[in-house]
Protein backbone atom coordinates (compact mmCIF):
# COMPACT_ATOMS: atom_id res chain seq x y z
CA UNK A 1 0.00 0.00 0.00
CA UNK A 2 1.09 3.04 -0.71
CA UNK A 3 2.07 5.77 2.21
CA UNK A 4 4.77 8.22 1.50
CA UNK A 5 4.18 11.07 -1.22
CA UNK A 6 7.24 9.55 -2.95
CA UNK A 7 5.19 6.05 -2.95
CA UNK A 8 2.81 7.52 -4.65
CA UNK A 9 5.07 9.36 -7.57
CA UNK A 10 7.16 5.96 -7.98
CA UNK A 11 3.25 4.10 -8.45
CA UNK A 12 2.51 6.89 -10.67
CA UNK A 13 5.70 6.72 -13.08
CA UNK A 14 5.40 2.85 -12.51
CA UNK A 15 5.58 0.73 -16.01
CA UNK A 16 2.70 -1.28 -14.97
CA UNK A 17 0.80 1.71 -14.83
CA UNK A 18 -2.08 2.38 -16.94
CA UNK A 19 -2.11 5.46 -18.31
CA UNK A 20 -3.96 7.81 -21.09
CA UNK A 21 -3.35 4.70 -24.08
CA UNK A 22 -4.86 1.97 -21.72
CA UNK A 23 -8.14 4.06 -20.87
CA UNK A 24 -8.90 5.27 -24.44
CA UNK A 25 -9.10 1.75 -24.96
CA UNK A 26 -10.69 0.69 -22.33
CA UNK A 27 -13.51 3.58 -21.35
CA UNK A 28 -14.46 4.45 -25.48
CA UNK A 29 -16.16 2.74 -27.66
CA UNK A 30 -15.46 3.09 -31.69
CA UNK A 31 -12.80 4.70 -30.96
CA UNK A 32 -11.12 6.80 -34.23
CA UNK A 33 -7.28 8.02 -33.91
CA UNK A 34 -7.48 11.34 -35.42
CA UNK A 35 -3.75 13.04 -36.30
CA UNK A 36 -1.36 15.66 -37.00
CA UNK A 37 -1.40 19.81 -36.08
CA UNK A 38 -2.22 20.51 -39.45
CA UNK A 39 1.04 22.85 -38.96
CA UNK A 40 4.06 20.46 -38.86
CA UNK A 41 3.65 16.88 -37.86
CA UNK A 42 1.89 14.29 -35.68
CA UNK A 43 3.32 13.64 -32.35
CA UNK A 44 2.66 10.29 -31.22
CA UNK A 45 3.32 11.63 -27.34
CA UNK A 46 -0.54 12.49 -27.69
CA UNK A 47 -3.16 10.19 -28.40
CA UNK A 48 -6.21 11.56 -29.53
CA UNK A 49 -9.77 11.23 -31.44
CA UNK A 50 -12.81 10.72 -31.00
CA UNK A 51 -15.02 7.86 -29.80
CA UNK A 52 -18.18 6.96 -27.50
CA UNK A 53 -18.21 6.62 -23.45
CA UNK A 54 -21.11 5.44 -22.63
CA UNK A 55 -22.50 5.98 -25.70
CA UNK A 56 -21.91 9.66 -25.17
CA UNK A 57 -19.86 11.07 -28.27
CA UNK A 58 -16.50 12.44 -27.12
CA UNK A 59 -12.90 13.85 -28.19
CA UNK A 60 -10.61 11.94 -26.45
CA UNK A 61 -6.90 13.29 -26.12
CA UNK A 62 -4.11 11.23 -24.29
CA UNK A 63 -0.41 11.10 -23.44
CA UNK A 64 0.65 8.08 -24.12
CA UNK A 65 4.49 7.04 -23.38
CA UNK A 66 4.23 3.52 -25.41
CA UNK A 67 5.07 -0.16 -24.21
CA UNK A 68 8.33 -1.55 -26.02
CA UNK A 69 11.48 0.46 -25.66
CA UNK A 70 11.44 1.18 -29.74
CA UNK A 71 7.68 2.31 -29.09
CA UNK A 72 8.47 5.00 -26.30
CA UNK A 73 11.24 6.19 -27.76
CA UNK A 74 9.09 7.36 -30.80
CA UNK A 75 6.76 9.01 -28.39
CA UNK A 76 9.53 10.75 -26.16
CA UNK A 77 8.46 8.56 -23.06
CA UNK A 78 4.81 10.11 -23.21
CA UNK A 79 6.43 13.90 -23.18
CA UNK A 80 4.65 16.04 -25.64
CA UNK A 81 5.91 18.08 -28.12
CA UNK A 82 5.18 21.33 -29.97
CA UNK A 83 2.93 19.15 -32.31
CA UNK A 84 1.18 17.55 -29.48
CA UNK A 85 -0.47 20.24 -27.76
CA UNK A 86 -1.14 22.03 -31.52
CA UNK A 87 -2.82 18.62 -32.13
CA UNK A 88 -4.93 18.57 -29.33
CA UNK A 89 -6.03 22.54 -29.70
CA UNK A 90 -7.07 21.44 -33.00
CA UNK A 91 -9.40 18.82 -32.18
CA UNK A 92 -10.27 20.54 -29.20
CA UNK A 93 -11.77 23.26 -31.83
CA UNK A 94 -13.52 20.35 -33.67
CA UNK A 95 -15.00 19.11 -30.23
CA UNK A 96 -16.13 23.00 -29.85
CA UNK A 97 -17.71 23.15 -32.98
CA UNK A 98 -20.00 19.92 -32.66
CA UNK A 99 -20.79 20.42 -29.09
CA UNK A 100 -18.99 17.49 -28.10
CA UNK A 101 -17.45 16.89 -24.65
CA UNK A 102 -13.51 16.81 -24.45
CA UNK A 103 -11.91 14.21 -21.91
CA UNK A 104 -8.23 14.72 -21.11
CA UNK A 105 -5.85 12.38 -19.99
CA UNK A 106 -2.82 13.45 -17.95
CA UNK A 107 0.35 11.46 -17.12
CA UNK A 108 4.00 12.35 -18.39
CA UNK A 109 6.34 14.00 -16.58
CA UNK A 110 6.51 16.72 -18.46
CA UNK A 111 6.44 18.76 -21.83
CA UNK A 112 9.80 17.35 -23.75
CA UNK A 113 12.78 19.53 -23.55
CA UNK A 114 14.58 19.04 -26.80
CA UNK A 115 16.13 21.46 -29.31
CA UNK A 116 13.56 21.01 -31.67
CA UNK A 117 10.46 21.55 -29.74
CA UNK A 118 12.16 24.90 -28.20
CA UNK A 119 12.44 25.79 -32.29
CA UNK A 120 8.99 25.06 -32.50
CA UNK A 121 7.85 27.02 -29.49
CA UNK A 122 6.75 24.67 -26.97
CA UNK A 123 6.12 28.01 -24.28
CA UNK A 124 4.33 29.40 -26.73
CA UNK A 125 2.15 25.95 -27.90
CA UNK A 126 1.42 25.65 -24.33
CA UNK A 127 0.05 29.06 -23.73
CA UNK A 128 -2.05 28.67 -26.40
CA UNK A 129 -3.93 25.81 -24.69
CA UNK A 130 -3.79 27.24 -21.52
CA UNK A 131 -5.56 30.55 -23.15
CA UNK A 132 -7.87 28.93 -25.76
CA UNK A 133 -8.98 26.28 -23.16
CA UNK A 134 -10.18 29.05 -20.67
CA UNK A 135 -13.09 29.70 -23.17
CA UNK A 136 -13.87 26.76 -24.81
CA UNK A 137 -17.30 26.04 -25.43
CA UNK A 138 -18.11 22.77 -24.32
CA UNK A 139 -17.28 20.66 -21.53
CA UNK A 140 -14.02 19.62 -20.38
CA UNK A 141 -13.18 17.53 -18.08
CA UNK A 142 -9.35 16.63 -17.24
CA UNK A 143 -8.01 12.98 -15.53
CA UNK A 144 -4.33 12.92 -14.27
CA UNK A 145 -4.10 9.60 -14.46
CA UNK A 146 -0.16 9.12 -13.75
CA UNK A 147 2.56 12.07 -13.63
CA UNK A 148 1.30 15.27 -14.02
CA UNK A 149 4.26 17.24 -14.48
CA UNK A 150 4.35 20.94 -14.69
CA UNK A 151 3.10 22.87 -17.24
CA UNK A 152 3.19 20.30 -19.76
CA UNK A 153 0.60 18.68 -18.04
CA UNK A 154 -1.45 21.71 -17.37
CA UNK A 155 -1.78 22.16 -21.13
CA UNK A 156 -4.81 19.61 -21.53
CA UNK A 157 -5.63 20.15 -17.63
CA UNK A 158 -7.57 23.35 -17.90
CA UNK A 159 -11.13 21.40 -17.37
CA UNK A 160 -14.44 22.32 -15.85
CA UNK A 161 -13.65 19.25 -13.31
CA UNK A 162 -10.36 17.87 -12.66
CA UNK A 163 -10.07 14.16 -11.79
CA UNK A 164 -7.27 12.95 -10.01
CA UNK A 165 -6.86 8.77 -9.43
CA UNK A 166 -5.70 8.51 -6.22
CA UNK A 167 -2.18 7.56 -6.72
CA UNK A 168 -1.45 9.94 -9.39
CA UNK A 169 0.67 12.86 -7.96
CA UNK A 170 0.30 16.59 -10.24
CA UNK A 171 3.28 19.05 -9.76
CA UNK A 172 4.87 21.90 -10.60
CA UNK A 173 8.17 20.39 -10.74
CA UNK A 174 9.23 16.79 -10.38
CA UNK A 175 10.70 15.89 -6.79
CA UNK A 176 13.98 15.08 -8.85
CA UNK A 177 14.33 18.47 -10.00
CA UNK A 178 13.25 20.25 -6.93
CA UNK A 179 15.65 19.09 -4.67
CA UNK A 180 18.72 19.37 -6.75
CA UNK A 181 17.66 22.77 -6.85
CA UNK A 182 17.11 23.00 -3.16
CA UNK A 183 19.41 20.12 -2.00
CA UNK A 184 21.63 20.56 -5.17
CA UNK A 185 21.09 16.27 -4.71
CA UNK A 186 18.33 15.06 -6.48
CA UNK A 187 18.85 11.79 -4.17
CA UNK A 188 16.62 13.92 -1.58
CA UNK A 189 13.58 13.47 -3.93
CA UNK A 190 11.29 11.66 -1.26
CA UNK A 191 12.03 14.99 1.12
CA UNK A 192 10.86 17.51 -2.07
CA UNK A 193 7.58 15.19 -2.56
CA UNK A 194 6.83 15.85 1.07
CA UNK A 195 7.28 19.53 0.54
CA UNK A 196 5.86 19.82 -2.70
CA UNK A 197 2.33 18.37 -1.65
CA UNK A 198 1.80 16.53 -5.00
CA UNK A 199 -0.76 14.21 -3.77
CA UNK A 200 -4.23 13.16 -4.69
CA UNK A 201 -5.22 14.17 -1.23
CA UNK A 202 -3.20 17.34 -0.96
CA UNK A 203 -5.11 19.03 -3.99
CA UNK A 204 -8.40 17.64 -3.45
CA UNK A 205 -7.92 19.94 -0.13
CA UNK A 206 -6.68 22.68 -1.73
CA UNK A 207 -9.60 22.60 -4.05
CA UNK A 208 -7.33 22.32 -7.14
CA UNK A 209 -8.79 19.20 -8.07
CA UNK A 210 -12.43 17.99 -7.82
CA UNK A 211 -12.54 14.37 -7.62
CA UNK A 212 -10.66 11.46 -6.66
CA UNK A 213 -10.85 7.91 -7.68
CA UNK A 214 -10.07 5.28 -5.36
CA UNK A 215 -7.41 2.57 -6.75
CA UNK A 216 -5.84 1.29 -3.38
CA UNK A 217 -7.74 -2.35 -2.46
CA UNK A 218 -9.49 -2.37 -6.50
CA UNK A 219 -8.55 -3.99 -9.08
CA UNK A 220 -7.56 -2.37 -11.95
CA UNK A 221 -11.32 -3.22 -14.08
CA UNK A 222 -13.28 -1.79 -10.98
CA UNK A 223 -10.95 1.28 -10.99
CA UNK A 224 -11.65 1.62 -14.58
CA UNK A 225 -15.60 1.08 -14.12
CA UNK A 226 -15.28 3.84 -11.39
CA UNK A 227 -13.57 6.33 -13.69
CA UNK A 228 -15.83 5.59 -16.51
CA UNK A 229 -18.89 6.55 -14.51
CA UNK A 230 -17.06 9.47 -12.77
CA UNK A 231 -16.48 11.06 -16.54
CA UNK A 232 -20.06 10.02 -17.57
CA UNK A 233 -21.80 11.73 -14.58
CA UNK A 234 -19.51 15.22 -14.75
CA UNK A 235 -20.42 15.14 -18.72
CA UNK A 236 -23.74 15.34 -17.66
CA UNK A 237 -23.82 17.52 -14.95
CA UNK A 238 -22.05 20.28 -16.88
CA UNK A 239 -24.27 19.39 -19.92
CA UNK A 240 -27.27 20.81 -18.15
CA UNK A 241 -25.39 24.16 -18.22
CA UNK A 242 -25.67 26.61 -20.60
CA UNK A 243 -22.13 27.81 -22.05
CA UNK A 244 -22.36 31.00 -20.72
CA UNK A 245 -22.86 29.74 -17.11
CA UNK A 246 -20.20 26.57 -18.35
CA UNK A 247 -17.34 29.28 -19.33
CA UNK A 248 -17.97 31.45 -16.67
CA UNK A 249 -17.86 28.33 -13.72
CA UNK A 250 -14.84 27.32 -15.56
CA UNK A 251 -12.83 30.65 -15.13
CA UNK A 252 -13.94 31.32 -11.79
CA UNK A 253 -12.45 27.80 -10.26
CA UNK A 254 -9.29 28.75 -11.64
CA UNK A 255 -9.35 32.11 -10.77
CA UNK A 256 -10.17 31.81 -7.46
CA UNK A 257 -6.58 29.88 -7.05
CA UNK A 258 -3.79 30.95 -4.98
CA UNK A 259 -2.95 32.21 -1.46
CA UNK A 260 -1.57 35.38 -0.49
CA UNK A 261 -2.18 38.50 2.10
CA UNK B 1 33.33 57.16 6.47
CA UNK B 2 35.33 57.64 3.07
CA UNK B 3 32.82 54.96 1.64
CA UNK B 4 29.80 57.47 1.56
CA UNK B 5 31.42 59.67 -1.01
CA UNK B 6 32.89 56.62 -2.77
CA UNK B 7 31.30 56.68 -6.57
CA UNK B 8 29.35 52.93 -6.75
CA UNK B 9 29.69 51.22 -9.43
CA UNK B 10 28.01 47.86 -11.31
CA UNK B 11 30.06 45.21 -12.92
CA UNK B 12 29.57 44.59 -16.08
CA UNK B 13 28.14 40.70 -16.47
CA UNK B 14 29.31 40.21 -20.00
CA UNK B 15 32.75 41.81 -20.12
CA UNK B 16 33.52 42.93 -16.20
CA UNK B 17 33.43 46.25 -16.86
CA UNK B 18 33.25 48.54 -13.68
CA UNK B 19 30.43 51.28 -14.70
CA UNK B 20 29.55 54.09 -12.88
CA UNK B 21 25.98 53.53 -11.60
CA UNK B 22 24.80 56.93 -12.45
CA UNK B 23 26.11 56.75 -16.31
CA UNK B 24 25.31 53.05 -16.76
CA UNK B 25 21.54 54.19 -15.04
CA UNK B 26 21.88 57.21 -18.18
CA UNK B 27 22.81 54.49 -20.62
CA UNK B 28 19.58 52.89 -19.60
CA UNK B 29 21.70 50.01 -18.53
CA UNK B 30 23.49 49.08 -21.48
CA UNK B 31 27.00 48.65 -21.28
CA UNK B 32 29.05 51.49 -22.50
CA UNK B 33 31.88 49.20 -22.68
CA UNK B 34 30.82 46.15 -24.33
CA UNK B 35 27.03 47.25 -25.05
CA UNK B 36 25.42 44.04 -23.37
CA UNK B 37 21.61 45.02 -21.91
CA UNK B 38 21.90 44.39 -18.17
CA UNK B 39 19.33 43.73 -16.16
CA UNK B 40 17.09 46.11 -14.77
CA UNK B 41 14.95 46.28 -11.73
CA UNK B 42 11.03 46.77 -11.98
CA UNK B 43 10.86 50.47 -11.73
CA UNK B 44 13.95 51.45 -13.83
CA UNK B 45 11.93 49.36 -16.47
CA UNK B 46 8.50 51.80 -15.76
CA UNK B 47 10.09 54.47 -15.52
CA UNK B 48 12.10 54.18 -18.80
CA UNK B 49 9.04 53.99 -20.74
CA UNK B 50 6.13 55.46 -18.56
CA UNK B 51 5.74 59.46 -18.86
CA UNK B 52 6.93 60.99 -15.70
CA UNK B 53 4.80 60.85 -13.01
CA UNK B 54 2.18 58.85 -14.34
CA UNK B 55 2.56 55.18 -12.82
CA UNK B 56 0.04 54.57 -9.99
CA UNK B 57 1.26 50.98 -8.72
CA UNK B 58 -1.85 48.59 -7.95
CA UNK B 59 -2.01 45.97 -5.77
CA UNK B 60 1.07 46.43 -3.79
CA UNK B 61 0.13 45.08 -0.59
CA UNK B 62 -0.48 42.10 -1.69
CA UNK B 63 2.04 39.35 -0.13
CA UNK B 64 3.14 36.29 -0.61
CA UNK B 65 2.20 33.18 2.20
CA UNK B 66 3.74 29.60 2.93
CA UNK B 67 0.90 27.89 2.38
CA UNK B 68 2.22 24.60 1.76
CA UNK B 69 4.99 25.03 4.85
CA UNK B 70 7.60 24.69 2.00
CA UNK B 71 11.02 24.71 4.33
CA UNK B 72 12.75 27.49 3.86
CA UNK B 73 10.32 29.65 2.19
CA UNK B 74 9.67 32.18 4.65
CA UNK B 75 13.17 33.00 4.91
CA UNK B 76 13.63 33.35 1.40
CA UNK B 77 11.21 35.82 1.28
CA UNK B 78 12.42 38.15 3.74
CA UNK B 79 15.51 37.94 1.95
CA UNK B 80 14.22 38.60 -1.46
CA UNK B 81 12.27 41.64 0.17
CA UNK B 82 15.21 43.08 1.58
CA UNK B 83 17.99 42.46 -1.12
CA UNK B 84 15.59 43.25 -3.82
CA UNK B 85 14.13 46.52 -2.36
CA UNK B 86 10.47 45.57 -3.85
CA UNK B 87 7.56 43.65 -2.15
CA UNK B 88 7.16 41.25 -5.14
CA UNK B 89 8.42 39.97 -8.65
CA UNK B 90 6.31 41.91 -10.69
CA UNK B 91 4.92 45.23 -9.99
CA UNK B 92 1.69 46.44 -11.91
CA UNK B 93 0.04 49.83 -12.31
CA UNK B 94 -1.57 52.67 -14.83
CA UNK B 95 0.08 54.86 -16.67
CA UNK B 96 0.84 56.73 -19.54
CA UNK B 97 3.03 56.39 -22.58
CA UNK B 98 3.23 59.71 -25.13
CA UNK B 99 0.27 60.32 -23.17
CA UNK B 100 -1.86 57.21 -24.16
CA UNK B 101 -3.22 55.34 -20.66
CA UNK B 102 -2.45 52.04 -20.07
CA UNK B 103 -1.90 48.95 -17.76
CA UNK B 104 1.63 48.30 -17.30
CA UNK B 105 3.46 45.43 -15.72
CA UNK B 106 7.16 44.80 -15.19
CA UNK B 107 8.58 41.64 -13.57
CA UNK B 108 11.85 41.92 -11.45
CA UNK B 109 14.59 38.89 -11.53
CA UNK B 110 16.17 40.56 -8.52
CA UNK B 111 12.85 38.98 -6.51
CA UNK B 112 14.01 35.35 -6.14
CA UNK B 113 14.31 35.37 -10.35
CA UNK B 114 11.24 36.43 -10.46
CA UNK B 115 9.38 33.36 -10.27
CA UNK B 116 5.71 33.16 -10.26
CA UNK B 117 3.82 32.50 -6.86
CA UNK B 118 0.38 33.23 -5.99
CA UNK B 119 0.78 37.13 -5.69
CA UNK B 120 2.64 37.71 -8.85
CA UNK B 121 -0.30 35.42 -10.57
CA UNK B 122 -3.29 37.53 -8.29
CA UNK B 123 -1.56 41.08 -9.21
CA UNK B 124 -1.30 40.27 -13.13
CA UNK B 125 -4.74 38.62 -13.03
CA UNK B 126 -5.82 41.95 -11.30
CA UNK B 127 -4.46 44.13 -13.63
CA UNK B 128 -5.78 42.51 -16.85
CA UNK B 129 -9.28 42.14 -15.23
CA UNK B 130 -9.35 45.85 -14.60
CA UNK B 131 -7.60 47.06 -18.20
CA UNK B 132 -10.49 44.71 -19.70
CA UNK B 133 -12.82 46.68 -17.48
CA UNK B 134 -11.39 50.48 -18.53
CA UNK B 135 -10.90 49.18 -22.35
CA UNK B 136 -7.01 49.83 -21.54
CA UNK B 137 -4.32 48.03 -23.40
CA UNK B 138 -1.54 46.26 -21.40
CA UNK B 139 1.90 46.78 -22.32
CA UNK B 140 4.68 44.14 -19.73
CA UNK B 141 8.10 43.34 -19.12
CA UNK B 142 8.85 39.44 -18.43
CA UNK B 143 11.47 38.16 -16.92
CA UNK B 144 11.30 35.04 -15.04
CA UNK B 145 12.92 31.78 -14.29
CA UNK B 146 9.54 29.46 -14.19
CA UNK B 147 6.70 29.16 -11.77
CA UNK B 148 7.98 29.31 -7.98
CA UNK B 149 8.07 25.84 -7.25
CA UNK B 150 8.19 27.13 -2.94
CA UNK B 151 4.27 27.29 -3.48
CA UNK B 152 3.43 23.78 -5.23
CA UNK B 153 0.84 23.41 -7.10
CA UNK B 154 -0.67 26.86 -6.59
CA UNK B 155 2.60 28.54 -8.15
CA UNK B 156 1.61 26.04 -11.69
CA UNK B 157 -2.26 26.72 -11.40
CA UNK B 158 -1.30 30.72 -11.96
CA UNK B 159 -0.01 30.13 -15.43
CA UNK B 160 -4.02 29.19 -16.23
CA UNK B 161 -5.57 31.65 -14.18
CA UNK B 162 -3.22 34.72 -15.84
CA UNK B 163 -3.76 33.00 -19.15
CA UNK B 164 -7.63 32.95 -18.56
CA UNK B 165 -7.54 36.67 -17.44
CA UNK B 166 -5.21 37.60 -20.72
CA UNK B 167 -8.05 35.96 -22.89
CA UNK B 168 -11.12 37.75 -21.23
CA UNK B 169 -8.60 41.17 -21.76
CA UNK B 170 -8.13 40.11 -25.16
CA UNK B 171 -12.18 39.02 -26.08
CA UNK B 172 -13.36 42.75 -24.85
CA UNK B 173 -10.93 43.61 -27.95
CA UNK B 174 -8.10 45.54 -26.34
CA UNK B 175 -4.60 45.21 -26.88
CA UNK B 176 -1.72 43.64 -25.18
CA UNK B 177 2.07 43.78 -25.70
CA UNK B 178 5.11 41.47 -24.15
CA UNK B 179 8.18 42.72 -23.84
CA UNK B 180 10.44 39.98 -23.40
CA UNK B 181 13.81 40.15 -21.55
CA UNK B 182 16.62 38.35 -20.26
CA UNK B 183 15.75 35.74 -18.84
CA UNK B 184 11.88 34.53 -19.38
CA UNK B 185 12.14 30.92 -19.24
CA UNK B 186 9.31 28.31 -18.04
CA UNK B 187 5.74 28.85 -16.95
CA UNK B 188 5.95 32.46 -17.62
CA UNK B 189 7.41 31.70 -21.00
CA UNK B 190 4.26 29.38 -21.15
CA UNK B 191 1.83 31.40 -20.22
CA UNK B 192 1.08 34.94 -20.48
CA UNK B 193 4.69 36.10 -22.05
CA UNK B 194 3.64 34.40 -25.33
CA UNK B 195 0.53 35.35 -25.34
CA UNK B 196 0.61 39.30 -27.02
CA UNK B 197 -0.85 40.55 -29.71
CA UNK B 198 2.25 41.72 -30.32
CA UNK B 199 5.58 40.46 -28.93
CA UNK B 200 8.91 42.32 -28.38
CA UNK B 201 12.20 41.01 -26.95
CA UNK B 202 15.50 42.94 -25.68
CA UNK B 203 18.74 42.28 -28.28
CA UNK B 204 20.33 38.73 -26.87
CA UNK B 205 17.56 37.96 -24.34
CA UNK B 206 17.28 34.37 -23.08
CA UNK B 207 13.85 33.63 -24.12
CA UNK B 208 12.49 29.73 -23.70
CA UNK B 209 10.80 27.25 -22.06
CA UNK B 210 13.02 24.06 -21.02
CA UNK B 211 16.55 24.94 -19.49
CA UNK B 212 19.27 24.19 -21.50
CA UNK B 213 20.89 21.98 -19.12
CA UNK B 214 17.86 20.02 -18.87
CA UNK B 215 17.78 20.00 -22.62
CA UNK B 216 21.32 18.95 -22.92
CA UNK B 217 20.91 16.15 -20.21
CA UNK B 218 18.19 14.68 -21.88
CA UNK B 219 18.96 14.81 -25.31
CA UNK B 220 22.61 13.84 -24.92
CA UNK B 221 22.92 16.77 -28.08
CA UNK B 222 25.34 20.51 -27.79
CA UNK B 223 23.18 23.30 -28.21
CA UNK B 224 23.62 25.27 -31.20
CA UNK B 225 25.37 29.45 -31.12
CA UNK B 226 22.57 31.72 -30.05
CA UNK B 227 20.02 28.84 -28.77
CA UNK B 228 17.26 30.48 -27.08
CA UNK B 229 18.41 34.10 -27.73
CA UNK B 230 15.77 36.71 -28.72
CA UNK B 231 17.20 36.33 -32.52
CA UNK B 232 16.82 32.36 -32.51
CA UNK B 233 12.99 33.17 -31.07
CA UNK B 234 12.48 36.26 -34.37
CA UNK B 235 14.08 33.51 -36.99
CA UNK B 236 11.67 31.20 -35.44
CA UNK B 237 8.61 32.85 -35.53
CA UNK B 238 7.86 33.57 -32.31
CA UNK B 239 8.73 37.08 -31.77
CA UNK B 240 7.18 40.11 -33.66
CA UNK B 241 11.09 42.41 -33.31
CA UNK B 242 13.88 43.10 -31.26
CA UNK B 243 13.92 46.42 -30.31
CA UNK B 244 16.61 48.18 -28.48
CA UNK B 245 16.28 50.20 -25.26
CA UNK B 246 16.94 53.72 -26.99
CA UNK B 247 13.89 53.02 -29.56
CA UNK B 248 11.61 50.99 -27.15
CA UNK B 249 9.35 54.18 -25.60
CA UNK B 250 8.49 55.97 -28.86
CA UNK B 251 8.42 52.00 -30.25
CA UNK B 252 5.24 51.21 -28.19
CA UNK B 253 4.24 54.60 -28.23
CA UNK B 254 3.85 54.14 -31.88
CA UNK B 255 2.43 50.69 -31.50
CA UNK B 256 -0.34 52.29 -29.14
CA UNK B 257 -1.17 54.67 -31.43
CA UNK B 258 -1.88 52.72 -34.23
CA UNK B 259 -4.17 50.46 -32.39
CA UNK B 260 -6.43 53.56 -31.16
CA UNK B 261 -6.33 55.88 -33.89
CA UNK B 262 -9.00 55.40 -36.49
CA UNK B 263 -7.70 57.33 -39.55
CA UNK B 264 -4.68 59.87 -40.16
CA UNK B 265 -4.91 62.74 -41.23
Amino acid sequence: MENTAYDRVTAARSSQRALGGYYVKNLIDDFIELHGDRRFGDDAAIVSGIGYLDNQPVTVIAMERGDTLEDRMKRHFGCPTPEGYRKALRLMKEAEKFGRPVVCFIGSSGAYPGIDAEERGQGEAIAENLYEMMTLKTPIISVVVGEGGSGGALALGVGDTVIMMENAVYSVISPEGCASILWKDSANAPEAAEALKLTSQDLYDFKVIERVIEENGKSQEEITADLKQAISEVISQKQKLSIEELLAERYDKFRKIGVYK
Amino acid sequence: MFNLFKKKTVTCKKCSAEVSEKSLKDNLYICPECNAYLRMGAYERLDMVCDKGTFCETDGDLTSLNHISFPGYDDKLADAAEKSGISEAVICGTAEIDSMPCAVFAMDSNFMMGSMGSVVGERLTRLFELAAEQGLPVVGFTTSGGARMQEGIFSLMQMAKVSGAVKKHSDAGNLYVTVLTDPTTGGVTASFAMLGDIIIAEPNALVGFAGARVIEQTTGKALPAGFQRAEFILEHGFADAIVERPVLKSTLANILKIHTCKARR
